[in-house]
């Protein structure tokens, strides 16, 4: 919406001169788009032709494009390290990391926005403050209460630290309050109660909001390093992330092949999905940031 | 609605049922790190011993009075100084130059944010390839005119330099996209407004764009400053800190304090050092975004 193409900057045209200064802005604008699209592209294009080369070629005189294209760094990255089980664990701690903060965020924004309560401002208050304090400084003490939970190496030890949504719940109530009020109070009048009004209006009404949310919340999930290295000490607990990370460190120097074959592993799924839903992500992420 | 004291507290139950985990966790995993964090600063520990003994400022003091540690602040402020520098000043340029009636322009804008989703991991995985001295692409590419690739990952001098390259690279379309939205929210009169009063394009982007920007710019400046003190991924698999801590940064300090040399003590000053740090730079945001919703 706040980048439709409808709103793009043109400006008047004085005379020949401006409107050539006007093409060669544009002529700069068509340069950096292709510079930019070039440096984004190059180290991904260099990735997927070294996952097609064999060593002998990586090892050899550099080539721009697989002399002997072949599919064997697939199968060694697949069996180098249990590739299917980290996808099994990254789908099970996303999906469920997702699905809690999610089911958090809509929750306490309903509370929020619509029920009421003494001293809403204070617990306001506590959620904000939650935002100051970023996970990367409560590693150690969530590694000690994790253990002494007995949760090391469980997805519920990967899953439920990170699981609490400040963020995600400002957005929603933001989205919430923004709804027709007219549209809730009419349900409440004819009865609905709480729970009615939030699954059958509110939440349909609000569902680009919600879709957005749950999808920066996928992503961050997925990319999730740090706290799945702490909390996880075998390699049949380990996601996707550690996993590449693994994989690199045995095979390192030795396979370049293989371990590109391994990178695509994460890195084709992810941009699939991102061709799809990008529009969501991206200007999910420009409102956010704008509307502060 | 009729407001009796029951209905009014079935409403507060469900209040509570409603944010009570939230909060709980929040409690658990966010606040009580916190506190435990102070704690641990005052203690010697290894983790296995079940006695702490307080030791009052020591952690501290043998801390700060490390060489070590002020290497780490430096190499801290390098990176985030070259991170957030290069990805505001480069961000903005390519949102103005694309900011135009452009064909592909959404799809350029896409490609760019496209490594924003990206898992920090694989991108470093990927980027110890590239930097290979001799089999990578910069290598490759720097042999067409001659030069040798240095030892990026291997040196004191380039490792650095490597990191905050593959930094910038992972999270330019983030400033990109965030910009963009800023130069969308400029009111077109403005522009047609300084046309009027006779402004070339460097006295319409010196009194219209750039004042226009600025509070997307602050935005930008604040949470790129928060997010490279945060950085640890990229870190973790391109250097692990090295080579010899020349890529150590606060945080993979305290990580290396916390999970290699299992020093629970200063991991506790460092986490206290950096939540002073960021809940500082938190706070003058949240300042000003108050004041600009207040007078703007």
């Amino acid at each position: 919406m706040a980048l439709s193409d409808e709103l793009i900057l043109t400006q008047p045209v004085e005379n020949a001169a401006a409107r050539r200064a006007g093409q060669r802005w544009r002529a700069a604008g068509y340069l950096a788009m292709l510079l930019a699209v070039l440096v984004i592209g190059l180290p991904v294009y260099w990735t997927l032709i070294a996952a097609f080369k064999t060593s002998a070629e990586i090892y050899g005189p550099p080539t721009w494009f697989p002399r002997a294209p072949t599919l064997a760094n697939f199968p060694a990255a697949w069996n180098a390290a249990p590739f299917g089980r980290f996808y099994v664990n990254s789908f099970i701690t996303t999906l469920g990391g997702m699905g809690l903060e999610v089911l958090f965020a809509v929750t306490s924004a309903y509370a929020l926005a619509f029920v009421r309560f003494p001293r809403k401002d204070l617990v306001f208050l506590l959620l904000l403050a939650a935002l100051m304090v970023p996970v990367e400084i409560t590693i150690v003490p969530n590694y000690l209460t994790i253990a002494r939970l007995g949760w090391i190496n469980t997805y519920a030890g990967i899953i439920i630290p990170g699981a609490a949504i400040a963020y995600g719940t400002f957005l929603l109530r933001q989205a919430f309050l923004a709804l027709p009020y007219e549209v809730i109070e009419a349900a409440r009048v004819d009865g609905a109660g709480h729970l009615r009004t939030l699954v059958s209006i509110v939440i349909p009404m609000a569902q680009p909001a919600i879709v957005t949310m749950a999808l920066l919340s996928l992503v961050a999930k997925w990319n999730d390093f740090l706290w799945p290295l702490i909390v996880t000490n075998t390699a049949n607990m380990r996601t996707l992330p550690i996993g590449i990370y693994w994989l690199r460190n045995s095979e390192g120097t030795i396979n370049w092949g293989v371990v590109m074959a391994g990178s695509l592993f994460l890195i084709i799924p992810v941009m699939i999905v991102f061709l799809f839903v990008q529009r969501y992500i991206v200007e999910g992420i420009a409102t956010g940031a704008v509307k502060g | 609605m009729r407001s009796t004291p029951a209905r009014q507290r079935r409403e507060w139950l469900l209040f509570i049922l409603l944010i009570g985990p939230n909060l709980l966790l929040f409690g658990i995993f966010t606040y009580w790190p916190l506190i435990y964090n102070g704690y641990l600063s005052f203690v010697r520990w290894n983790f296995l011993r079940p006695v702490k003994p307080f030791v009052w400022f020591d952690n501290y003091i043998s801390v700060f009075t490390s060489g070590l540690f002020w290497e780490i602040v430096l190499n801290t402020l390098v990176f985030t100084v070259w991170s957030v520098g290069l990805t505001l000043v480069l961000g903005l340029a390519l949102a103005l130059l694309i900011n135009q009636p452009l064909r592909f322009r959404n799809a350029a804008r896409a490609a760019l944010f496209s490594p924003v989703v990206m898992s920090g991991a694989v991108v470093a995985v990927v980027w110890s390839y590239i930097f290979d001295p001799r089999y990578g692409l910069i290598d490759q590419l720097l042999g067409l005119v001659g030069l040798n690739s240095p030892d990026w990952l291997g040196s004191t001098r380039w490792a650095m330099p490597a990191v905050i390259i593959v930094y910038v690279w992972k999270n330019l379309g983030y400033a990109v996209v965030i910009y963009l939205a800023g130069l969308q929210g400029i009111p077109r009169e403005l522009y047609d407004a300084a046309l009027v009063d006779g402004a070339g394009p460097w006295a319409r982007f010196r009194h219209v764009t750039l004042p226009g920007l600025s509070p997307v710019a602050f935005f930008l400046s604040v949470t790129s400053v928060l997010a490279t003190f945060q950085a640890f991924d990229i870190i973790k698999v391109l250097t692990e800190g090295g080579p010899v801590n020349a890529t150590t940064t606060l945080i993979f300090y305290l990580y290396e304090l916390g999970f290699v040399t299992y020093d629970a003590g200063k991991a506790g000053v460092i986490a206290v050092v950096l939540f002073l740090i960021m809940l500082v730079l938190t706070l003058i945001q949240v300042r000003y975004l108050e004041r600009r919703v207040s007078y703007g």
